[in-house]
């Protein structure tokens, strides 16, 4: 049977990468990731995982060994969060083109300026056209669960990307949660050790990362792009074989309570689980709430998304993030994409709120649904603020 | 000895070429016969990290490649850390049974700009962590593949295109970095400056590189007649005189203690070397006097170090 434990999520996160038997760890370390690396050279340390370990110079050249290591054939894993990510952002697209199913967590953070440590998705966003697969968990089994969804998914030679498991700084990466721990057999059997298509080995050279002219660039790219849409059956297999597993199935887009909603708030990461605490309130009240959660940041799922929320008539997009000068939030933009085309389609309202770790609470979750419908109601259908500004 | 030993021994190399005709770099270029003969020593049991730059440009337009060894190419900065990642990986699958064990050589090929200006904290840290791999630069003293612009690599008085000969500056106005000493600083196994002038000298040095446990870091000085202004058919020549001038000595650093390989009881005069360069064109007697007391002192002190071992 599963053991189920009280533990960190990083510690999970650390333990779900030993128990992936991953042959290279390469990493920086920056708060709020900091506990995933410290655990993981405890554990190569005491010998309990043959693996090479590597506390590297940057964060850069953390992505860069394990771009090498991964050529070579050797599963490889890094976690970063804001400054480091953007430190290594050259290098994610990089990886990506070159198909190395790498994996990374990110403990999501903000970008400085100013300084802050604490979370949003400022970070995962920068990178948000990297071309890798990005998951946006919900809570430490997520993210247990996550890391070997991930190299079965990244590693199949029909998919061969890269994978982000964006879980969110401090309030997930520090807490301590219930981890239900799946048993190293059950593992082994759902994640064989890595076969690449193509290694770098003198026995059968090959040129990894020549360079592209015009001419051909752009059928590359397209490659990439059809692959990366390609994937989402992938994902979903891969998904229902941990879920016949586990009993944990997971799917790119969740709703709760959200089939007859009249309003919907829309999330994405860790503040899904408080979202859904501030719907029951409501339904409490008798509105007619309900909450959709996107866990699949890409490939984008355009389907899963239309079927979760062109019944209602407002959306209400809780984004992490800001692009400065730009349509809002980044979360948001994509939505209204999605649905666009769509003759029938709910009013978007969009919030950006909890930015750079200030508490989103039920309470907030309520006030914005109240604020959103009125804007809506009085004709402000497409509106954008950021939340809980002290004026 | 034998008079003129290098020039039959070339003969006794291997027929083998692993960096194969046909690529595209200009006539004359020392770089490419470096990279050359950095492969015929190390033969085809290697895996090659190269660096963005004039190699990795005239080698590998797809669908087309020079390398008839595994070659890697990612990023301008980051060889030193993408040879590493190799290094630990080859080094883990063997251990866990994945792939056979054998000797696989490890390589980073990089050009100046690559290595002593944005790739030098990823080299420091491959260097400091004593990664089992060959480090080579391929020093043409400036950004060539981006049209000739400077880097610390890059002679003072030299004309480059960001460090132009104008009304009031004549050219590079710092000191060329000494990478040599920086990779020695290391504590590393095995430093070598070497130039493909001196094949032989070369070739040794890259197989005991490749022969020793740890990370080893070969300085080639590689002339670039587009970049240097200097004539094609001159290459060798120039890259004899660097030597000859005391300009670029060649000698190894093994376990911290220095060994100067080709000592000249007497240097010829600069002015040789730098009159046979567009580059340098520019300069007056003042400045080539300059330079002129700067490398006397400088070889001066190598030698010294030579004397004393360390
Ligand atoms: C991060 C980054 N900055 C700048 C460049 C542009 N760039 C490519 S190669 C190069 C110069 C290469 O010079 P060097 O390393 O000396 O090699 P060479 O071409 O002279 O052999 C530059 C500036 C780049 N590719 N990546
Ligand atoms: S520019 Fe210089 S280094 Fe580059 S290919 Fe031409 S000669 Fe060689
Ligand atoms: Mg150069």
């Amino acid at each position: 049977m599963a053991k189920r434990v009280g533990m960190e999520v990083s510690i999970a996160a650390a333990e779900a990468v030993k128990q992936a038997n991953v042959d290279v760890i390469s990493a920086y370390p920056i708060t709020p990731q900091t506990h995933i690396v410290e655990h993981l050279s405890e554990i190569v340390a005491n010998g309990e995982m043959d693996a090479e370990f590597f506390c590297v110079e940057s964060e850069h050249s953390a992505m860069s060994i394990c771009i090498g290591s991964e050529a070579t054939g050797a599963r490889s894993f890094t976690c970063t969060s804001a400054q480091g990510l953007a430190l290594m952002a050259e290098m994610t697209y990089i990886a990506s083109g070159l198909r190395l199913p790498i994996l990374m967590i990110v403990a999501n953070r903000t970008l400085s300026a100013p300084l802050s440590i604490w979370n949003d998705h400022s970070d995962a966003m920068m990178i948000r056209d990297c071309g890798w697969v990005q998951y946006f968990v919900e809570n430490g089994q997520e993210v247990y669960d996550h890391v070997f969804i991930s190299y079965r998914l990244g590693e199949d030679r029909n998919v061969l990307f890269p994978v982000i498991i964006n879980m969110d700084g401090f309030v997930l990466s520090h807490v301590i949660e219930p981890i239900e721990l799946i048993e190293q057999e059950k593992i082994d059997q759902f994640l064989p050790p890595y076969q690449p298509l193509y290694q770098l080995h003198p026995d059968q050279p090959i040129t990894m990362g020549a360079f592209a002219l015009p001419a051909i660039f752009a059928e590359t790219k397209k490659a990439q792009e059809m692959a990366l849409r390609a994937s989402m059956g992938k994902i979903l297999e891969v998904w229902k074989a941990f879920g016949d597993m586990t009993g944990r199935y997971y799917q790119p887009v969740e709703t709760y309570r959200a089939e007859d909603a009249e309003t919907l708030l829309l999330t994405m990461g860790s503040i899904g689980e408080t979202a859904s605490v501030a719907v029951d309130q409501m339904r409490e009240e008798g509105r007619s709430v309900g909450l959709v959660k996107i866990r699949l940041w890409r490939p984008f799922p355009f389907e899963a998304l239309k079927q979760a929320t062109l019944h209602a008539k407002n959306l209400v997009v809780i984004d992490r993030a800001v692009s400065v000068g730009g349509p809002g939030g980044p979360v948001a933009s994509e939505v209204k994409a999605a649905i666009y085309g769509e003759p029938i389609r709910p009013s978007v309202y969009n919030f950006a709120a909890g930015i750079s770790g200030r508490d989103v609470t039920p309470f907030d979750f309520i006030k914005m649904v109240d604020k959103a419908e009125i804007e809506i109601e009085e004709g402000n259908k497409e509106g954008f603020e950021i939340y809980g500004v002290r004026e | 000895m034998i008079e003129n030993l290098n020039v039959f021994a070339v003969r006794t190399l291997t027929q083998k070429e692993y960096f194969a005709p046909g690529h595209r770099s200009c006539q004359g270029c020392a770089e490419a016969l470096a990279v050359r003969l950095v492969c015929k020593a190390l033969g085809r049991n290697i895996i090659i990290a190269s660096a963005t730059g004039c190699m990795e440009i005239v080698s590998s337009p797809f669908p087309f490649t020079s390398w008839k060894v595994p070659w890697f190419h990612c990023a301008f900065e980051n060889t030193a850390a993408v040879a590493s990642g190799i290094e630990v990986g080859l080094k883990v699958l063997m251990r866990k049974g994945r792939i056979p064990q054998k000797k696989i050589v490890t390589v980073g090929l990089a050009g100046d700009g690559g290595t002593a200006d944005i790739g030098l904290q990823a080299l420091s840290g491959a260097l400091e962590r004593g990664h089992d791999f060959i480090y080579v630069c391929t020093d043409n003293e400036a950004y060539m593949n981006t049209g000739i612009q400077r880097s610390s690599s890059t002679p003072f008085g030299a004309s480059t295109t960001t460090s132009p000969a104008g009304k009031t500056k004549m050219g590079q106005i710092t000191w060329k970095k000494n990478m040599a000493a920086i990779a020695a600083a290391h504590n590393i196994p095995y430093v070598a400056t070497a130039c493909p002038s001196y094949p032989m000298d070369l070739i040794q040095k890259v197989k005991k590189a490749a022969d020793i446990k740890g990370a080893a870091y070969i300085h080639i000085l590689s002339v670039c007649p587009t970049g240097w202004r200097s004539a094609p058919d001159l290459s060798i020549k120039l890259g004899r005189l660097a030597v000859e001038t005391g300009t670029f000595p060649l000698y190894e650093v093994e376990h911290g203690k220095y060994h100067l390989n080709i000592d000249f009881p007497k240097l010829k005069p600069i002015k040789e070397y730098i009159k046979l360069q567009g580059r340098f064109r520019h300069l007056t007697e003042e400045m080539i006097e300059e330079i002129q007391t700067r490398i006397t002192h400088d070889y001066e002190q190598l030698k010294e170090r030579d004397k004393r071992g360390f």
